[in-house]
């Protein structure tokens, strides 16, 4: 994740724009509606797969989050598809012996499965005994001390992003739309969240949340949890499918991380 | 002993030299030695490292033969080294492992697969010297095309392309006969999805 231009000290988070890049892209979105609805990949129903990516498209938006062009590029495809569902597959679209045409689904299906099989094929090789990690050669030291470089460590971006709409969907309606009347700041949200961090290594999302809270404490508490997790001073789980989501504080370069709660599997 | 001091040669050669050495590289070094003694003594020395209390193993990676520490230990190894590692993140990875998969391979290619732009991952696993430039695609445009280097294998431990792991079949696809999904850029001269000559080479 590159989240260019953010910098403590800056003011309230209203004018952010972040720029993410997105969860690998908008197929890895896809798949993980698909997987989420737990649909059948060679049956997807194509109209509420749409209306929920274009739902996922707008939540973004609502958190200052750039949507690249790519998204906007499948969610036409989707639309694209969805229409020529309705339309009875006719001849001309089919061969000659008046075999329907393909399933309007199936390119889109194609891709997905390719990805997919690359997508596991990245996990395969991650799994590997990995030199400079798992093994040294000779000379090997010196490759990481030169090589290593700080990249972020992959958050379950979508975790955090249906965590926040759904608190952004628990603002009463005529909070929603008010201008903040306080500025906040993301210096000192995230400060506030280290603070917290500072007694307890495992910090339940729910704590981040006052009583009541508006539209702004919601993004800024956003960008300052996305800030510490790109920092990698956190990680973020959701031990339970639905459940709580925990705030984990990383390991620090003396020894070994905090010990799991009871109740993560 | 001819025989023991064959043995302590190939362990000095092999221990100072950074880079895995080949079978015929050791050869060529070796000139006094026939290349069934080469190949025996090596033998030897490989089952001398076999035990997995030892501290390292011999392995063939990249083609050739390196002295590697062994796994068990590595939290005590990691001391030696700052702390930060040297992670691949995702998008590295899923690149990687189209470009390793399917190489020769061109960015359009890449992107198509990944739907995403892929020229800022391109760059920093060029940087890194795990993928290259392997020429240009003869289309129009004439994209550059892309593949894995030595420096790959040897990162990720293995001899040679054919050593990856298996690329698991999802399910079959449209295509009965199970071919890989043919890509719309894709040179009408059909191409090897993992191509037997495309040994990743030294530089």
């Amino acid at each position: 994740m590159d989240l260019t231009g953010i910098l403590p000290g800056d003011d309230s988070s209203h004018g952010y724009s972040v720029r993410l890049e997105l969860f690998e892209g908008p197929l890895d979105l896809l798949l993980h509606l698909i997987r989420k609805n737990e649909v059948d990949i060679y049956n997807i129903p194509i109209s509420e797969i749409t209306r929920q990516y274009l739902e996922y498209l707008d939540l973004m938006k609502e958190l200052n989050l750039d949507v690249a062009g790519e998204f906007l590029v499948l969610a036409s495809t989707l639309l694209q598809i969805k229409s020529r569902m309705l339309l009875p597959r006719t001849e001309e679209e089919g061969d000659e012996e008046g075999e329907p045409g393909e399933d309007p689904r199936a390119e889109l299906v194609r891709r997905l499965i390719e990805y997919q099989r690359y997508r596991e094929a990245a996990a395969d090789l991650d799994a590997l005994p990995r030199l400079g990690w798992d093994l040294f050669t000779r000379g090997a030291v010196e490759e990481v001390e030169r090589q290593g470089e700080q990249i972020p460590e992959e958050v379950d971006v979508y975790l955090l992003v249906e965590a926040f709409g759904r608190l952004l969907a628990s603002i009463p309606e005529e909070k929603l739309h008010e201008v903040g009347s306080e500025q906040y700041r993301l210096a000192e949200r995230i400060a506030e969240i280290m603070t917290l961090l500072e007694s307890d290594p495992f910090v339940p999302f729910s704590t981040l949340f006052p009583e009541t809270f508006d539209r702004g404490y919601v993004i800024v508490t956003f960008l300052a949890v996305l800030e510490l997790c790109r920092l990698r001073v956190i990680t973020i789980s959701q031990p339970l499918p639905f459940g709580e989501i925990w705030l984990k504080r990383s390991v620090d370069c003396a020894g070994k991380g905090p010990e799991e709660p009871h109740d993560a599997t | 002993m001819q025989h023991e001091r064959l043995l302590g040669i190939i362990e000095s050669i092999l221990f100072a030299s950074p880079q895995p050495v080949s079978f015929e590289r050791l050869c060529a070094l070796l000139h006094e030695y026939d290349r069934t003694e080469i190949r025996e003594a090596l033998a030897v020395v490989r089952n001398r490292y076999r035990d997995p209390d030892r501290g390292f193993c011999l392995e063939e990676v990249a083609g050739g033969w390196q002295f590697r520490s062994n796994p068990r230990y590595s939290e005590y190894v990691r001391r030696l080294v700052p702390p930060k590692r040297g992670k691949l993140g995702r998008s590295s990875l899923e690149t990687l492992a189209i470009i390793a998969y399917r190489q020769p391979v061109t960015r359009a290619e890449i992107e198509y697969l990944r739907g995403v732009d892929s020229g800022g991952v391109l760059k920093s696993l060029l940087d890194k010297r795990l993928v290259k430039i392997l020429g240009k695609k003869d289309v129009p445009g004439k994209p550059l095309i892309y593949g894995t280097t030595k420096e790959f294998l040897t990162l990720f431990g293995l001899r040679d392309l054919a050593s990856l792991p298996t690329l698991r079949e999802i399910r079959e696809l449209e295509t009965s006969d199970g071919e890989q999904v043919p890509l719309p850029l894709e040179n009408v001269t059909g191409r090897d999805t993992l191509s037997g000559e495309m040994q990743a080479e030294g530089d």
